[in-house]
C-alpha cells in the first residue's frame, strides 16, 4: 500500500452511461475517495457489483472486480474475503439487488460480519428497467407495474440490518460528497461488515424521492447527540419512519470479523505442487 | 464369485442402524476383509424402516447381491422387508422376548435365532446396547472372532469414556455367549480374517479427501442429502491445511461464495444434490463467462422436485450437461467407483484451473452412502499432480498487458486459455462480468468481439480434447458380440454381473464411462458390437440418448428408477434378457 494513491487511480477509462445528474456518480466518487483515503490501491482491492444501474460501477472503477448475478454480490464478496483477508473487499449494488432479490443474502451477510463494506445505492426505483417499484418505494408510489402504488410498506433496510445483528449501520446522501466519502471510509475501517445505505436519487424515473426531498428532510447525526454505540438509540432512529438521517446509526465497538473468528490467517491462493504435507494421514484415518 | 457373506441390520430410523452397521463394517475391514455396504434409510428421524447391509469377502466386493445370510431384525417389519433375500441357510437374529416380535415368522426355512437382546443389554449396563448384543450374536453365528469388534467399539464410543466402551465389549460378549450356550453350533458360516490392512470410506468422503489432496482451500455449501457428507468431511479437516468450510444460507449463496473464493485465487468447490443444482444453475453461466475455475459437485438423488431424497437415481445427466440459459462451456466428469471419486475430484480441480471453466463432478447416492474397503495405497498421495494452468505473477504479467498497461484477463489466446492473475498481483487489476465483455473484461456488444469471446471460451473445450485423455474403463471380452455401456456407480454391479453372465456362458464387453463431456467417441465400439446396451439408473435413458446422438445408431436400454441401485445378479439377468430380445426393463420397473 502506498500513500501516493489518488482516488482517480480507482477510475477506469470507461465513461459512465448513467443519466446526467444520477446520484450514482456521487456515490461512486465517494467510494473511490474512501478507498484511496484508507490507503488501498486498485491491485489489492476487490469490488463486487450487483445488477442494475448501480451494478455498472465495476466497469467504471479500476480494481479487481466482478460484476455477477442479480442479487448475489454479497456472497461473492464473502468468498473473496474468506479466501484472501488481505484484500480490501467492497460490495456495491442497488435497492433491488440488495433488498429484493438478494434480501436473503443481505440478512445473512449482516449476521456473518465478514470484514468488508457494502454500499447500497438506494434510489427507491428500478431504473435500468425504466421505472418499476423497488422494495424501498413508497406504499403509494405509482409506476407502470404498480399503478396504484405497491400497496405494501417499503422495506426498512437499516431495521433489517439491526435485527440481523449488523455491527455497522450507516446512511449517506450521494449529493453530500464530503460526508458520504467520510462515512464510507468509516465503513471500510470498521472491523466487520460495514453497511452504508446511500440515498442516490434517480432523476429520470423517481420524481418523489428527489435531491430536493432528501436535502430538505435529511438530518446529519453528527449535528445531534446521537450515540452510535447505543443500540437502543439506533433502534429508535431507524424505526422513527418519517425522518431521514445521515451518519453512522450504529456501530458495535466489539465487533470481531467472521474470518478472524474462524481463524483464517492469510491468502488461500498458494498451494503446493502436489498433495499437501500430511495428506496421507487423511487416508490412515479411514483404518 | 467371491466367497461372500451378506449381513444386514434393520429397524426403525433412530434405532442406531447406521452406526451399528458402521461398527461391524469397520470390524470386518480391520480383520482384513473386504466390505461393501449399502443403506436404505428413511428421511424422517423416526418412524420409517431403515437398514444397513454389508457384503463382505476376503476377495474384493464391488456391489450388492440379492441375498441375505445374516439378518438382525429389530422390528417385525424388517423380516418382511427382506423376505425375498432370505434362504434356507439364513439366520435371523431377533429379540423373541419383545412383545412386538411375537408374530415373527422366518421364511424359507431360515433359522430363527431368538436372543433376548434387550435383557442381555440391560445386564451389561443399559438397554441402549442391544444392537451390540446382536453384533456379538452375529459374531458367534459367523465364527468371526469377537475381538475384532473391540477396536471399532473403541472408535465409536471412546469419547464417551472407558466405562461405556467396556460395557459395550461386555454386551457383545453376552450376545456371543448366549448363542454359544443356547444353540447348537451348526451354522454354515466361517468369516475368515486376513493380515491385510484396509481403509473403509464412502464416496462423499473420497470426494472430500480428493479435494484436500488437490489443494482445495475453500468450500461453501448448504446441507442436502446425500451431499452433506462431503461438507462434514471437509469441516475441520480442511482447516488443518489452511482452508475453510462455510455453511451458506442457501445454494445460491454457496456457489457465489465458492466463485468469489476462486476469483481470489483459491481452489474452491461446492457440493449439492438435485434441488441445489437447480438453484446453482443461475450462476453456471457467470462461472463460465467470467472464466472462473470452479468445481461443482452434484451427488445425485431421486428427483424431480423433492423426489425420494434418500434414494438412488442418475437423473441429473442432462441438467449438468445442458443446464443454464445460453450456451455454457463446461466439463462433466462422473466417477464410476468410490476410489475414482477421489482421483476424479483431483482431476476436476486441474481441469477447472487449466481451462478456467466450471467442472461438474457428478456422483450419486449409491456411492455416497456406500462404504467400501481399499488398500491404503489406492490413495497414494505421492501420485497427486497439481496443474494450476496459466497463472501469472508480477514477474511475467507484463507480457499480458495491453499497450495502455491494462491486464487482459480474457485475452483470446490460440488455445482459448487466458492468463490468470490473482487479486493482489501488481498491475493485474481487472474486472470481469457476466455481461459479454472484451479482452479486458469490459462490457461490449460489438459483434466481432462477441464472436471472438464466444469462440475463445468454446475453444478451451477443444483444446482440452486435444490435451487430455477423456477415456473409458474397459472390462470383459473386447471381441464380445454384446457391448454394455454404463456411467456412474453402476460399474461395480456390472463387473460382478459379468461373472454371473459368464456362468451362463455369456461374454460381454463392458465400457464404463467417467467422462460425460467431453466424452470418448464410442462410434467404433458400438458399430463393432451386435448389441449395445446402455445401463443407467433413470427412466428415460439420458446417457443412452447421448450415445445414440454420438454414434447415430439405436441402442438397447436398461433403466432402473425404483430408487434402489442395481444388484449384480439382477443386472446380469436384465442383460441376459435384453440379449434374448426381451424388453429388459419391465421386471426392474415392477420391483
Amino acid at each position: 500500500m502506498s500513500s501516493d494513491i489518488r482516488f482517480t487511480d480507482f477510475k477506469s477509462d470507461k465513461q459512465p452511461t448513467w443519466c446526467p445528474g444520477c446520484g450514482d456518480f456521487g456515490t461512486m466518487n465517494g467510494m473511490m475517495k474512501a478507498l484511496a483515503e484508507t490507503g488501498n490501491d486498485p491491485d489489492n482491492t476487490f469490488i463486487v457489483a450487483g445488477i442494475g444501474c448501480s451494478g455498472k460501477i465495476g466497469t467504471y472503477m479500476h480494481s479487481y472486480a466482478l460484476h455477477g448475478v442479480h442479487g448475489r454480490a454479497l456472497p461473492v464478496g464473502i468468498g473473496v474475503k474468506m479466501a484472501n483477508p488481505d484484500l480490501e473487499v467492497m460490495v456495491s449494488g442497488g435497492d433491488g439487488d440488495g433488498y429484493s432479490i438478494g434480501a436473503g443474502h443481505f440478512i445473512h451477510a449482516c449476521r456473518r460480519n465478514v470484514d468488508m463494506s457494502y454500499v447500497v445505492m438506494d434510489n427507491r426505483i428500478y431504473g435500468l428497467t425504466k421505472g418499476q417499484a423497488s422494495p424501498t418505494s413508497r406504499e403509494d408510489f405509482e409506476t407502470a407495474t404498480t399503478p396504484d402504488g405497491p400497496n405494501q410498506p417499503p422495506v426498512n433496510p437499516k431495521a433489517l440490518a439491526l435485527a440481523s445483528g449488523a455491527t455497522f449501520i450507516a446512511q449517506t446522501f450521494s449529493s453530500n460528497s464530503q460526508r458520504h466519502a467520510e462515512i464510507v471510509q468509516e465503513a471500510i475501517e470498521h472491523d466487520g461488515f460495514g453497511f452504508v445505505n446511500v440515498y442516490s436519487p434517480c432523476v429520470t424515473f423517481n420524481d418523489v424521492d428527489t435531491y430536493d426531498y432528501f436535502r430538505d428532510t435529511i438530518e446529519d447525526l453528527d449535528e445531534t447527540d446521537h450515540d452510535r454505540h447505543d443500540r437502543e438509540q439506533a433502534k429508535d432512529k431507524i424505526l422513527e419512519g418519517d425522518k431521514e438521517y445521515m451518519g453512522v446509526l450504529y456501530q458495535d465497538e466489539n465487533s470481531v470479523p467472521f474470518e478472524e473468528r474462524e481463524g483464517v490467517e492469510g491468502s488461500m491462493a498458494e498451494i503446493p505442487d502436489g498433495a499437501p504435507e500430511g495428506a496421507m494421514d487423511l487416508v490412515r484415518e479411514f483404518y | 464369485m467371491p466367497d461372500d457373506l451378506n449381513w444386514a441390520i434393520g429397524g426403525e430410523a433412530g434405532d442406531g442402524i447406521d452406526s451399528t452397521g458402521k461398527i461391524f463394517a469397520q470390524a470386518l475391514s480391520r480383520a482384513g476383509r473386504h466390505v461393501f455396504t449399502s443403506k436404505d434409510f428413511a428421511s424422517r428421524i423416526r418412524g420409517g424402516y431403515t437398514a444397513s447391509k454389508i457384503r463382505t469377502s476376503v476377495d474384493r466386493v464391488e456391489s450388492v447381491v440379492d441375498r441375505l445370510d445374516i439378518l438382525i431384525a429389530l422390528t417385525e417389519r424388517t423380516v418382511h422387508e427382506n423376505e425375498d433375500e432370505l434362504h434356507e441357510d439364513s439366520v435371523v437374529i431377533y429379540d423373541g422376548e419383545r412383545s412386538t416380535m411375537q408374530d415373527v415368522e422366518v421364511p424359507h426355512g431360515a433359522t430363527a435365532l431368538e436372543v433376548p437382546l434387550k435383557r442381555l443389554a440391560e445386564d451389561a449396563g443399559g438397554a441402549i446396547m442391544l444392537n451390540v448384543v446382536a453384533l456379538g450374536a452375529a459374531c458367534e453365528v459367523t465364527n468371526f472372532p469377537i475381538e475384532n469388534l473391540d477396536e471399532s467399539l473403541q472408535k465409536r464410543f471412546g469419547d464417551k469414556g472407558e466405562a461405556i466402551v467396556e460395557n459395550n465389549k461386555k454386551a457383545a460378549r453376552m450376545g456371543q455367549e448366549y448363542v454359544r450356550e443356547e444353540f447348537d453350533h451348526d451354522f454354515p458360516y466361517d468369516v475368515e480374517t486376513t493380515d491385510e490392512d484396509y481403509v473403509l470410506l464412502n464416496g462423499d468422503e473420497a470426494i472430500g479427501m480428493g479435494a484436500i489432496a488437490a489443494g482445495c482451500r475453500f468450500y461453501a455449501g448448504y446441507p442436502i442429502t446425500p451431499a452433506t457428507d462431503v461438507m462434514e468431511y471437509l469441516t475441520g479437516r480442511i482447516d488443518q491445511f489452511g482452508g475453510k468450510v462455510v455453511q451458506a444460507e442457501d445454494e445460491l449463496s454457496a456457489i457465489n461464495m465458492a466463485l468469489g473464493a476462486a476469483r481470489a485465487g483459491a481452489r474452491s468447490m461446492t457440493a449439492t444434490s438435485g434441488p441445489g443444482i437447480d438453484l446453482m444453475t443461475e450462476t453456471f453461466g457467470l462461472v463460465a463467462t467470467s472464466e472462473t475455475p470452479l468445481v461443482i459437485c452434484d451427488v445425485m438423488r431421486s428427483g424431480p422436485s423433492t423426489g425420494m431424497p434418500t434414494k438412488q437415481e442418475q437423473g441429473d445427466l442432462n441438467m449438468t450437461l445442458y443446464g443454464g440459459h445460453g450456451e455454457i462451456p463446461r466439463f462433466v466428469v462422473a466417477p464410476t467407483t468410490i476410489s475414482e471419486c477421489f482421483w476424479k475430484t483431483i482431476e476436476a480441480f486441474n481441469l477447472a484451473e487449466k481451462y478456467q471453466t466450471p467442472v461438474f463432478l457428478v456422483s450419486d447416492l449409491a456411492m455416497a452412502v456406500t462404504e467400501q474397503t481399499f488398500s491404503p495405497d489406492t490413495f497414494d498421495m505421492d501420485e497427486v499432480e497439481i496443474d494450476r494452468g496459466k497463472v501469472v505473477d508480477e514477474d511475467d504479467i507484463d507480457a499480458w498487458l495491453d499497450e495502455k498497461g491494462r491486464f487482459q484477463a480474457h485475452f483470446p489466446a490460440a488455445d482459448g486459455v487466458s492468463p490468470r492473475a490473482f487479486p493482489g498481483t501488481t498491475d493485474g487489476a481487472h474486472m470481469t462480468t457476466g455481461l459479454e465483455h472484451d479482452e479486458l473484461g469490459r462490457r461490449t456488444e460489438d459483434t466481432e468481439v462477441r464472436v471472438e469471446q464466444v469462440d475463445k471460451r468454446n475453444r478451451k473445450v477443444e483444446t482440452a480434447k486435444e490435451q487430455e485423455k477423456f477415456d473409458y474403463r474397459e472390462f470383459g471380452d473386447p471381441d464380445a458380440d454384446t457391448l454394455v455401456i454404463s456411467w456412474g456407480s453402476n460399474e461395480g454391479a456390472m463387473r460382478e454381473g459379468m461373472e454371473f453372465l459368464s456362468e451362463d456362458g455369456i461374454d460381454v464387453r463392458f465400457i464404463s464411462v467417467p467422462y460425460i463431456f467431453p466424452r470418448p467417441d464410442l462410434t467404433e465400439e458400438v458399430q463393432a458390437a451386435e448389441t449395445t446396451i446402455v445401463v443407467e439408473c433413470n427412466a428415460t435413458g439420458q446417457f443412452a440418448d447421448v450415445i445414440e446422438h454420438d454414434v447415430l445408431e439405436r441402442v438397447e436400454r436398461i433403466n432402473k428408477y425404483t430408487g434402489v441401485r442395481f444388484d449384480a445378479d439382477e443386472l446380469a439377468a436384465e442383460v441376459k434378457a435384453t440379449i434374448a430380445g426381451e424388453t429388459g426393463t419391465q421386471e426392474v420397473q415392477a420391483e
